[in-house]
């Protein structure tokens, strides 16, 4: 399989420049500030209820952090490749464009797995002095884990189409947040648009896991979510064939 | 070995290569030449399957580069004329990583790389970075990565390009010592670079073939006279008046950059006459000091230049007569 040869290349990448130490210091950094402060939060004002009272807030919190780091390690995935014109090459050997794809989404995927394990590391120093349910917690995971790999399929998408990585990763953050903001004001939604609209909102879909509830039609929604965008990279490299530009 | 049949690229409107076909047998050198712009480069990105030509066919070692593009690319080793390299891998690592694209065998991994470093003259280089790399060995590390697991097609875009001389002639040799192992199609403007290294020149301008052959008999064809240099010890009036007087000579022409004493010039002859030995008889019998005498090649760019601007009676005949009738 092909695919690992061009993730571990990618990979290769990330850890033999600052990208990833940058972007993982950067994160842990954020997301450990944001536990701490939402665990001082719960038990000041006497939250009793963990998964409403304290995981909501992390998770909602995490996925700011998420929001604002994976766009930039997906930002160069094609875009710099395009850049230098190592791209060209990369078509001469005998790869599909599947295998490319999937090798460089699966990259991309494995450092954000690593982020996501670094910051276990919050709720097991808590779990020492607090024993909690870890059922919710699981779920919650499980749902930031669902909502990464959406962005990340998305980045992929949007570093396909350009070769400069400052526009890859700030349209990027237009499709995230404009999927977000989708729904931030109901009353301003025409009513029938507004049943549209929540069920597209990448956001809403996360909130239930946040609560800790695994809801299989949220699960479905973020695997459609990644496998459109997936879809969409591919025949976004296809264009080649008919456009002829590299 | 590979066979291409009518390709044409369009780019929106403009046409990058219109109605090219030609083929090219196992084990031969072959050069494309043309002025930038001429549709080398888009030939060969069609042959090594980076985008589909519009309308016509290529088949390399059998497979349509096609519908067979993942078979065909297996053949191929390319030089992309824009060569570029991750600069954040070192030498060895980066032909790890196209081994295992090209999918080479674990086994003779080591081998193919170690083969394809030393004929490339990088080894000493493997443990570096491609990013501290100069411009010259970013260049055979292109060719490194090209010839790594002896493809049977080898398709060199100006490998010689923005190298010095000196890189320039080991480029060349090793590109020669790939002949019979590989069937090889270099592009170059640069014509010496063909008469050094290719079997057989395709000539290409504005996307469309100007003429296929050796650059010998193309040499040959295009010329009507042959040219003999002389250099004489004798005055130059003198001279001139007696070898105008023999059969066959059409003009006799004094070089001006001539030493103290020697009469230095060029005799145009009629083709398919050689006259060497008669003008030797006669300068001897003169009892004059004869210092050099040889043909003169008539320099491919010569050749080409009349090709793409139609000077030549020969080449004021469509361009596709042209290829006719040297391809025949």
């Amino acid at each position: 399989m092909k695919c690992f040869v061009v993730c571990r290349r990618e990979l290769r990448s990330y850890f033999g420049s600052y990208i990833a130490y940058v972007l993982l210091a950067v994160f842990l950094l954020l997301s450990g500030y944001f536990f701490y402060s939402d665990l001082i939060f719960f038990v000041l004002f006497g939250g009793y209820i963990l998964p409403t009272g304290l995981w909501q807030y992390v998770f909602l919190d995490m996925r700011l952090c998420l929001l604002l780091v994976l766009p930039l390690l997906t930002m160069r995935l094609f875009a710099e490749e395009r850049k230098l014109g190592t791209i060209e090459l990369l078509w001469t050997y005998p790869v599909r464009d599947a295998e490319i794809v999937l090798g460089k989404f699966l990259a991309c995927w494995i450092f954000f797995l690593l982020i996501l394990l670094a910051t276990v590391v919050n709720p097991v120093i808590f779990y020492r002095f607090y024993h909690f349910d870890i059922g919710p917690l699981l779920a919650a995971y499980l749902g930031v884990f669902l909502l990464g790999t959406a962005f990340i399929a998305c980045g992929l998408f949007v570093s396909s189409l350009t070769e400069n990585q400052v526009v890859s990763a700030m349209a990027t953050y237009g499709i995230l947040v404009f999927f977000w903001f989708l729904t931030w004001n109901e009353e301003a939604a025409n009513e029938r648009l507004l049943h549209v609209m929540l069920r597209l909102s990448l956001f809403d879909h996360f909130y239930n896991f946040t609560r800790g509830v695994i809801d299989t039609r949220d699960v479905v929604f973020f695997a459609l979510f990644v496998a459109f965008f997936l879809f969409l990279t591919l025949q976004s490299l296809g264009v080649r064939k008919w456009r002829g530009v590299q | 070995m590979i066979r291409a049949e009518r390709l044409t690229k369009q780019f929106g409107a403009f046409a990058a290569i219109s109605d090219v076909s030609f083929a090219v047998e196992r084990g031969e050198v072959v050069g494309f030449l043309g002025p930038n712009g001429a549709g080398k480069s888009t030939t060969m990105r069609i042959l090594c399957g980076v985008f589909p030509p519009t309308s016509g066919h290529a088949v390399i070692a059998g497979y349509d580069v096609v519908t067979e593009s993942l078979q065909a690319r297996r053949v191929v080793g390319y030089f992309p004329e824009r060569v570029s390299l991750y600069l954040d891998m070192t030498v060895r690592e980066y032909l790890r990583y196209v081994a295992d694209m090209k999918g080479l065998h674990a086994r003779n991994q080591r081998t193919d790389i170690d083969r394809a470093l030393s004929s490339c003259g990088v080894q000493h280089m493997a443990h570096r970075l491609i990013g501290t790399l100069s411009k010259g060995y970013r260049q055979r590390l292109g060719i490194a990565q090209a010839v790594l697991g002896q493809p049977r097609v080898l398709i060199l875009d100006e490998p010689t390009a923005g190298l010095d001389p000196e890189q320039v002639a080991e480029m060349r040799r090793l590109i020669r010592n790939l002949r019979g192992e590989s069937t090889v199609i270099i592009s170059t403007h640069i014509l010496p670079e063909v008469e050094a290294t290719c079997d057989r020149v395709i000539i290409l301008n504005q996307g469309r073939v100007l003429a296929v052959d050796t650059p010998h008999n193309l040499n040959y064809r295009l010329r009507h006279t042959s040219q003999i240099y002389l250099e004489v010890l004798a005055p130059a009036p003198a001279v001139v008046a007696r070898l105008r007087d023999i059969p066959g000579i059409l003009s006799v022409e004094l070089s001006p950059a001539a030493p103290e004493g020697v009469t230095a010039l060029t005799v145009a002859t009629e083709k398919d006459r050689d006259l060497r030995a008669e003008l030797a008889a006669c300068i001897a019998a003169a009892q004059w000091g004869l210092q050099e005498l040889r043909p003169v090649a008539l320099s491919l760019e010569a050749i080409f230049l009349s090709l793409v601007t139609d000077r030549e009676p020969t080449a004021s005949a469509s361009d596709h007569e042209v290829f006719r009738r040297l391809s025949a």
